[in-house]
């Protein structure tokens, strides 16, 4: 096996737009949003009480919206979205997961809110072509993680059957967690080591508050071989693009 | 001024701890008073047990209706087919789990929580509006229920902004609100279907043959068949009939299908001179009875998946409940 990328994303180049963004990096991060929405998105009409549904749906609309300014960096968003094949995708494999149940919600998006938060704020920080949109996100990522580490504390510190299942959930996902600090190209200026060093920090305060310990598993496989930021997914990832994408495939060329 | 203020002690329970024995007769002369002047009823006025009765079993069948109306469109949102359309139905769906919210809040004025209601709701003593026992076989549906759905609903609604019950009054304007995006969107979503390719064009009109019937029977049975509407409308809880409202919607509809560029599944739909309205063909309400009494095409789905989501996150929370009670002794424990 190989992680190189598939050949439909050589045709991206010729996508993008003639600007300074590094397309890389804009499909990196827009893709993260598209996707981790998307799985958000599953949960409505499902959540647990009904201010989880207005709360899963507010994360899910504000990473959608990112996801929609990074896309249209580099070229039109329907179509990077729509008309990508699974291999050209370069998300993270962790916000591919499937959302399980709300404890691996939760986790999933304690995991990813607290690094996009620290990544948004270095972007928010610098000069590059991301710091406008970084500025805004760094804000919708503060109340996610607020969101997912309220959340972390009353599944953990709850009931001995909410700990156990938010005690699972932290582990069965900790080991996509490696592949978050693996630097982007053209994320240039991220300090990439203080950003791990942080992450590990804040989720050591935060399982201890919640009664949990942190996972002692590797955080990334040899395997996965740099994984989704290589395009290299998981098999429900092929699933979910294949509902996303059915219907827009279905009519090529109409617009809606 | 000085009157209303009078008629407002009146019908305020307090006063019976300084007047001593509760006076029925006055406090029902005072509520009757309040509706005659078109005042609002708050939750601590005096109100008939019927009044209150009345208003939680409406109230409680609208709230179920938004958070069971979430299902069909929400049956959309992981295959909208861009990303400007799948913001507006997530957005969309969002809004209707927060009208929930706020008519339950608006029950809770009259005395019963949210749980109370929603035991109801999934063990079937409580209803929800029959429209979502439909189900939404295409994209177009979607846009469908946002014109005609959502369209009924403002008919319906819209009055209800005047109710006499002022939690409900309230809650309403601000749905209100919501719902007239919802219709310009679902609108504004068949427009460009209508206007593209011809199999775009044939599943929005296939769309607004399935949803035509069902919209009209959102306004209820005909008024000679109406079991509670006199009564609510000598309340000022509803302020016009049925078959008023629903008239009301058919000659709002059929303009904006024209303009749309589709036809509405009714051959004797068509202009009459001299009643000013236009005239519509038979409503078969056998199949609204059917769909009532939980025969429709997704009345068991659509409970289903609504006690699976109550069942799958009852551990979430107690979670939630243990953590605020250790919380709570942790503060007491910390001040005392
Ligand atoms: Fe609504
Ligand atoms: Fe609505």
């Amino acid at each position: 096996m190989t992680a190189q990328p598939a050949d439909t994303r050589t045709s991206l180049t010729t996508v993008s737009r003639e600007t300074d963004v590094p397309a890389a990096a804009a499909l990196a991060l827009g893709d993260d949003a598209l996707v981790l929405s998307h799985r958000l998105g599953e949960w409505i009409g499902h959540a647990p009480v009904l201010e989880e549904e207005v709360a899963l749906t507010n994360i899910a609309l504000d990473l959608l919206g990112q996801a929609r300014v990074l896309l249209s960096m580099v070229g039109d968003e329907d179509e990077l979205a729509y008309l990508r094949e699974e291999r050209a995708f370069t998300n993270l494999q962790l916000v591919e997961q499937p959302n399980g149940d709300f404890a691996h919600t939760i986790a999933r998006q304690l995991y990813f809110s607290v690094y996009q938060h620290l990544l948004y704020g270095q972007l928010a920080a610098g000069d590059g072509p991301f710091a406008p949109l970084a500025a805004k996100a760094v804000k919708e990522t503060a109340y996610h993680r607020d969101h997912a580490e309220q959340w972390t504390l009353r599944l953990g510190d709850g009931t001995q059957a909410s700990h156990e299942r938010m005690q699972r959930a932290c582990e069965a996902l900790w080991r996509f967690t490696g592949e978050m600090f693996q630097p982007v190209a053209g994320l240039d200026s991220v300090d990439w080591t203080g950003l791990e060093a942080a992450w590990l920090e804040s989720l050591e305060d935060v399982l201890r508050r919640a009664t949990l310990t942190l996972p002692e598993g590797p955080r990334s496989a040899p395997w996965a071989a740099g994984a989704g930021r290589q395009g290299v997914h998981t098999e429900p990832f092929g699933r979910m693009l294949a509902e996303m994408q059915h219907l827009h495939r279905s009519h090529p060329g109409a617009t809606w | 001024m000085a009157t209303a203020a009078a008629q407002h002690t009146a019908r305020t329970p307090a006063h019976d701890a300084r007047g001593g024995a509760p006076d029925t007769d006055a406090h029902q002369r005072a509520f009757d008073a309040a509706i005659a002047a078109d005042e609002r009823i708050e939750p601590r006025d005096w109100m008939p047990d019927a009044y209150r009765a009345t208003l939680i079993r409406q109230i409680a069948q609208h709230a179920h209706s938004e958070i069971i109306g979430m299902q069909p469109e929400a049956n959309w949102i992981t295959r909208a087919p861009s990303l400007r359309r799948k913001a507006i139905l997530m957005a969309k769906v969002q809004d209707e789990a927060g009208h929930g919210l706020y008519l339950y809040s608006a029950a809770e004025t009259l005395g019963v929580s949210r749980d109370e209601l929603l035991d109801k709701l999934h063990s079937g003593r409580q209803k929800y509006s029959s429209i979502f026992n439909y189900p939404t076989l295409t994209w177009a549906d979607v846009g469908a229920i946002g014109w005609l759905v959502d369209g009924a609903a403002i008919t319906n609604q819209v009055p209800l902004c005047r109710c006499s019950y002022g939690p409900y009054a309230r809650a309403m304007v601000r749905i209100c609100k919501e719902e007239s995006f919802h219709q310009r969107q679902g609108y504004e979503l068949l427009l460009a279907l209508s206007r593209g390719t011809p199999e775009q064009h044939a599943m929005a009109q296939d769309a607004v043959n399935r949803w035509w019937w069902p919209s009209l029977m959102m306004f209820g049975p005909p008024d000679d068949e109406s079991e509670h509407s006199a009564q609510s409308m000598a309340w000022k809880i509803k302020r016009h009939s049925n078959d008023e409202l629903r008239q009301r919607f058919v000659d709002i509809c059929v303009p904006q299908a024209e303009s749309l560029g589709l036809t509405l599944p009714d051959p004797d739909l068509k202009w009459n001179e001299e009643r000013g309205h236009y005239d519509f063909g038979p409503i078969d309400w056998d199949e609204f009875w059917q769909v009532i009494k939980g025969n429709g095409p997704c009345n068991e789905q659509r409970m289903a998946q609504r006690r699976r989501a109550h069942d799958e996150g009852a551990w979430v929370r107690e979670a939630a409940a243990a953590y605020a009670a250790k919380h709570t002794h942790d503060k007491e424990a910390r001040r005392g």
